[in-house]
């Protein structure tokens, strides 16, 4: 196994290591609540604009307003998108003469794009406008991460901070994230990829003649600024239907990696701003450290079973010789990525809810795409989605310390919280309401002829694409394994059901949460107190994820990628 | 619930200025005035024609070009994407061995040559202008030999159109298959 394939993912931990803790504090900063009452010239611009439509910026949100608010920005922004597919056939520069997409798919893209889970049941060059693209879902791809974000913020606020009544303002912690953390971020790494052939132009499509003398019409577009949103919001909708495998949105290896880079760079920080914010280091590395963990096994093992397997054997009859050190049939692969770039990817993509690709998935090992689906049935939380995966590993660690404290028969608390009955009831619905619609929408899928016959491949990886349809949806994923054709009435509104609730079905208990630990005075530790800052409970915390996902999804991992993968018979 | 719906009309409508047009006219004004080449697809010229993009792999035809990767969506740049067919699928298999055999033919190969396997399977943007070395070298000599050229001439030129990438880390040195029928047409436009 240690052989050259490691070097890029050592090189990528080490990256993370260095800047993360940089980044994580300087994300503190922004949302400290000193920072927020400063009277910079920034802070007072910030506040002059929201207290002219009507917030007082100063003044915190319980949970429930916080929700509200959080609720009330989601719908405006699903409205607009929603219409602007639905007219856009009158925009201006519509020299594609694109038609409005249809009421369904329009739904189902309106939903995908704010809920931060980017799934694609259209290929963007011949369905949106270019106008859909940098105005609408763009946009999208920042305030999504960014609701995300305020998410992540409020909670932790509600478990650091010991007797009050507010968890923030809603509307202050979304401004500052855009502004302060993903808008300058983007701004850099899109100069970055500007400088490697990822293209930014206001041209629709330029036909020409080829070299040969054939036709060719190549595409334009603003794309190198929604391609660096779209990795460090973890969005992952590409500008084109072959995402992150085309060559205008991924020209060459060291976009690509600095595309996996900037995937995993906010989540990875984000442990170290709850370090900070409970002003406990050692809090923040405990939480990190189980992230990087899961990470670094997950893109291993989907290293090993792309890269171990002999698939050149699978079509002997051809006669085919590898075109790498490894024995892949480059089937959905395109050669200046590489298989084992695309295998780090892959994991990366599924391990935060960015569902970007740059491989075929559906083309790859069964086992090595059931990694990637089981990446996401964590939940994503390793490192998971811009703030999502933060706040979902802490209802994680939140039960790891139940859990615990139920075998020593100790009240369990987190970082001096209390864990009691409220707490536990919303952390339940937390881990059951996506699951239960993910098996639900799936058996729904299965049953039906017309939604199961939009598989793509036979036998146990045609309901591997089922499946992962709707786990990829329900984690606010968006990766695909793209043979299924789902762009049908039954798939465009079951997933848009389930990228609701798989979004603020999730926010809403993890918001109620941060309410119900907010008033609550938080007690010192004294000798019995339960350590969440030792590698102990790293471990458990890690047993506490890999087992309640174990329970959950093991029959369905068991009849998709595994069958798929014996039934290869190497 | 309506008290919150103000912010949210004001507060959108301030982001979507900033991030939907502000920020990418800002990244759109670099690319045009720092990047322009790449901003604006790479593209590459004859007589100050443009013919295509280094980046986007073009249909050649016939004896006289090098070809590049089979694609599932064609080469006309309106569309992208892989042909999403699994290992375990037994269309994969035939359209392999249909692949390799066309291969063969073209490039008068017995059945019994090995080709790299890049040669018959479909990219995954289905616009890859690359091949590897090995696909290259097989089909110089029927370049050269349609071009009434040496085949040291074609060799020279595909070494000139091999990228010497960082993927060196993974053993895949690749050859730019639009560079590469770029040099060929200047040579014969000489």
């Amino acid at each position: 196994m240690i052989n050259s394939t490691i070097i890029p993912l050592l090189i990528m931990a080490a990256l993370i290591m260095a800047v993360a803790p940089f980044l994580g504090r300087y994300i503190y900063r922004v949302f400290a609540d000193d920072q927020i009452k400063k009277d910079t010239k920034l802070n007072k611009l910030e506040r002059n604009f929201l207290s002219r439509i009507g917030i007082d910026p100063l003044a915190e949100q319980s949970w429930k307003a916080y929700a509200l608010s959080l609720i009330a920005f989601s719908t405006v922004s699903i409205l607009f998108i929603y219409l602007l597919q639905r007219i856009q056939y009158l925009e201006p520069g519509n020299t594609n003469h694109l038609h409005a997409v249809p009421p369904a798919l329009a739904i189902n893209t309106a939903v995908s794009f704010v809920t931060n889970t980017n799934w694609q049941n259209y290929a963007g060059e011949s369905t949106m406008t270019a106008i859909t693209q940098t105005l609408g879902l763009a946009v999208q791809n920042f305030v999504s991460a960014a609701v995300g974000l305020s998410v992540a913020i409020a909670l932790t606020r509600g478990i650091t901070r010991s007797r009050r009544n507010t968890i923030g303002n809603f509307w202050v912690d979304l401004m500052r994230s855009t502004t302060r953390i993903l808008l300058p971020l983007a701004t850099i790494f899109s100069i970055v990829l500007l400088s490697q052939g990822v293209i930014d132009n206001l041209v629709i499509s330029r036909c020409i003649t080829t070299i040969a003398g054939g036709k060719q019409c190549i595409p334009g577009g603003l794309v190198a600024s929604q391609e660096a949103i779209k990795e460090l919001g973890t969005n992952g909708g590409g500008y084109f239907n072959a995402n992150s495998m085309h060559p205008f949105e991924n020209p060459n290896f060291l976009t690509n990696f600095l595309e996996v880079y900037s995937i995993l760079l906010i989540p990875f920080s984000l442990p170290f701003t709850f370090g900070n914010f409970a002003k406990k280091r050692r809090e923040g590395i405990t939480i990190f450290a189980v992230m990087l963990i899961l990470w670094a096994s997950s893109s291993l093992l989907l290293l090993h079973f792309e890269t171990s397997s002999n698939q050149l054997n699978l079509a002997k009859t051809a006669n085919l010789t590898a075109v790498t050190s490894t024995k892949v049939l480059p089937e959905g692969q395109d050669l200046r990525i590489s298989t084992p770039s695309c295998a780090i990817f892959s994991a990366s993509t599924t391990a935060t809810s960015t569902g970007a690709v740059n491989c075929s998935l559906d083309s790859l090992e069964p086992a090595a795409s059931g990694v990637a689906l089981f990446n996401m049935m964590l939940g994503e939380v390793s490192p998971g989605g811009v703030g999502s995966g933060l706040y979902g590993i802490l209802v994680f660690a939140i039960l790891a310390v139940f859990v615990s404290g139920l075998m020593v028969g100790r009240t369990p608390e987190y970082l001096g919280k209390k864990i009691q009955g409220a707490e536990m009831k919303l952390i339940t619905i937390y881990l059951l309401i996506s699951p239960a619609a993910i098996m639900i929408f799936s058996a729904f899928a299965v049953i039906l002829k017309t939604a199961r016959t939009a598989v793509g491949n036979p036998g146990a990886q045609g309901l591997s694409e089922i499946i992962y349809s709707f786990v990829s949806t329900g984690n606010n994923n968006g990766s695909a394994l793209a043979g299924l054709s789902s762009n049908t009435d039954f798939y465009n509104i079951t997933q848009a059901i389930n990228m609701v609730i798989g979004r603020f079905g999730l926010i809403i208990p993890v918001l109620a949460l941060a309410g119900a630990l907010v008033s609550k005075q938080a007690i010192p530790q004294g000798p019995g107190t339960f350590a969440t800052d030792k590698p102990l409970f790293a471990s458990i915390l890690i047993a506490t994820i890999v087992l309640i996902v174990g329970i959950t999804y093991f029959p369905v991992l068991a009849l998709g990628p595994i069958v798929a993968h014996l039934s290869l018979g190497h | 619930m309506i008290r919150h719906i103000k912010p949210a009309l004001g507060i959108f409508a301030l982001l979507t200025l900033l991030l939907g047009i502000a920020y990418p006219a800002l990244v759109w004004a670099i690319g045009q005035t720092t990047f322009n080449n790449q901003a604006n697809g790479s593209l590459v010229y004859v007589n100050a024609t443009p013919v295509g993009s280094s980046l986007l792999a073009q249909s050649f035809h016939g004896a006289m070009w090098f070809h590049p990767r089979p694609s599932a969506v064609g080469y006309s740049g309106n569309a992208s994407g892989a042909s999403n067919l699994a290992l375990g699928n037994p269309k994969l298999i035939i359209q392999i061995d249909k692949l390799a055999t066309n291969y063969r033919r073209e490039n008068g190969l017995a059945n019994s040559t090995p080709i790299p396997a890049d040669a018959a399977t479909e990219s995954g943007s289905g616009l890859d202008p690359d091949i590897s070395v090995a696909n290259a070298q097989l089909q110089a000599p029927r370049v050269a030999h349609a071009r009434s050229i040496s085949l040291s001439t074609v060799d020279s030129l595909i070494s000139r159109a091999t990228t010497s990438s960082p993927s060196y880390f993974f053993g895949t040195k690749v050859v730019n298959v639009i560079t590469l029928n770029l040099e060929l047409k200047r040579l014969q436009m000489r």
